[in-house]
């Protein structure tokens, strides 16, 4: 995907090419992602490498959806015509760990599943992003007990915290929101950072 | 179907093995009897053969912890039923907690792998001659039996309860 079909990139002149769209583009009330701060003269335009790549991964993250009770169903709400995260360029499912950006953890999960959580978070590729949704995967819920891992963040790093019990569709698209905002805003270093190193270290993760 | 009464089913089972049966009781409209765990497999394997009663089904095992009754904490309980006659039978196997051994039924019933795995994995109560008794539920690092009562129902790494709300 081109980086122009991300960006509102102003002073384009549909009227000379597309007469006939012109009218249907001016009408419609599609928003196109902000251009980014940056210097815009006769032909160019300069901004921080950054910035673009910050932009181009926060509107295409691509999710890999870990459900494993009711606050999957609430996010397969949240994937339908009604919520539609397909708006936030988040349409594209990964059930590959490999081309997936952010791990979206929804529902209890079980010590013995705990393990196989961690490795389907090792298999993702750096940058990645991990969601807790709903209150079991957050902290455990009300799941209080000998066999269940008490939140996600005793095995991998979590970034967002979606509470509820199962929250509501409107609130998992604020996590994704949130994450948007983060992978607009990181760092390109961040990730080799001594201090993320220290961070997955704590987890065990090389 | 004719079916056979609860009575005669008592009678017949008392008739067979006498002061084996240890005490009997009726709950629910099952019979249940206590029998010694010595005595598990001869008997099963007779309400299985029997041509009368035929216990052809094995419906469960399980087990109970009473921490109060002194050298017979542990229970295992098993349930058998007799399609054909419509009727079902609960056995109970009292032992002590010091050594929670009770033969197992697998040369009996295939489907008795599972089920004393899983009462294996929840109490500890050992299978004597069962061919892979490990746990089959819970995480094999566990070292203890999370259904025994000794040991506390809630998780010692949850951090975000204050105990003075939950009575901890």
């Amino acid at each position: 995907m081109g980086l122009n079909s991300l960006m509102a990139v102003p002073h384009v002149d549909y009227k000379n090419t597309h007469r006939e769209m012109t009218t249907d583009i001016k009408k419609t009330d599609v928003n196109l992602v902000e251009a980014p701060d940056g210097h815009l003269g006769e032909g160019f335009f300069a901004t921080s490498i950054e910035k673009v790549i910050g932009l181009a991964r926060a509107n295409s993250l691509w999710p890999l959806p870990f459900a494993t009770s009711c606050c999957g169903i609430e996010f397969m709400a949240t994937m339908g015509s009604n919520y539609d995260l397909a708006r936030f360029g988040s349409e594209r499912m990964s059930f590959s760990p490999r081309q997936a950006d952010v791990l979206l953890v929804a529902g209890t999960i079980a010590k013995k599943l705990g393990p196989v959580l961690k490795q389907v978070y090792l298999q993702m590729a750096e940058p990645r992003w991990v969601i807790a949704i709903g209150a079991c995967a957050s902290s455990g819920g009300i799941f209080d007990t000998y066999s269940v891992l008490q939140g996600i963040d005793k095995v991998i790093p979590v970034d967002v915290y979606v509470p509820g019990c199962p929250p509501r569709p409107e609130q998992i698209i604020d996590g994704i929101m949130k994450v948007q905002e983060l992978a607009k805003n990181e760092p390109l270093r961040r990730r080799n950072s001594p201090q993320y190193q220290a961070l997955l270290t704590s987890y065990g993760i090389q | 179907m004719a079916g056979i009464t609860n009575e005669f089913l008592l009678e017949r089972l008392q008739q067979q093995f006498g002061e084996k049966i240890k005490a009997a009781e009726e709950t629910f409209g099952i019979v249940s009897v206590v029998i010694e765990p010595d005595s598990i497999l001869d008997i099963v394997k007779w309400l299985n053969t029997d041509n009368i009663l035929k216990f052809k089904f094995l419906t469960d095992i399980c087990g109970s912890h009473y921490p109060d009754l002194t050298g017979q904490e542990l229970c295992a309980v098993y349930h058998v039923q007799s399609m054909e006659n419509n009727v079902r039978l609960r056995l109970k196997a009292f032992m002590p907690v010091s050594k929670p051994e009770i033969p197992s039924l697998t040369s009996l019933y295939s489907s008795a792998n599972w089920m004393e795995r899983e009462t294996y994995d929840f109490y500890g109560i050992n299978f004597i001659g069962h061919p892979n008794l490990k746990r089959i539920l819970n995480v094999e690092e566990m070292d203890y039996f999370p259904l025994r009562k000794e040991f506390p129902l809630e998780d010692a790494t949850r951090t975000d309860k204050e105990d003075q709300y939950f009575g901890r």
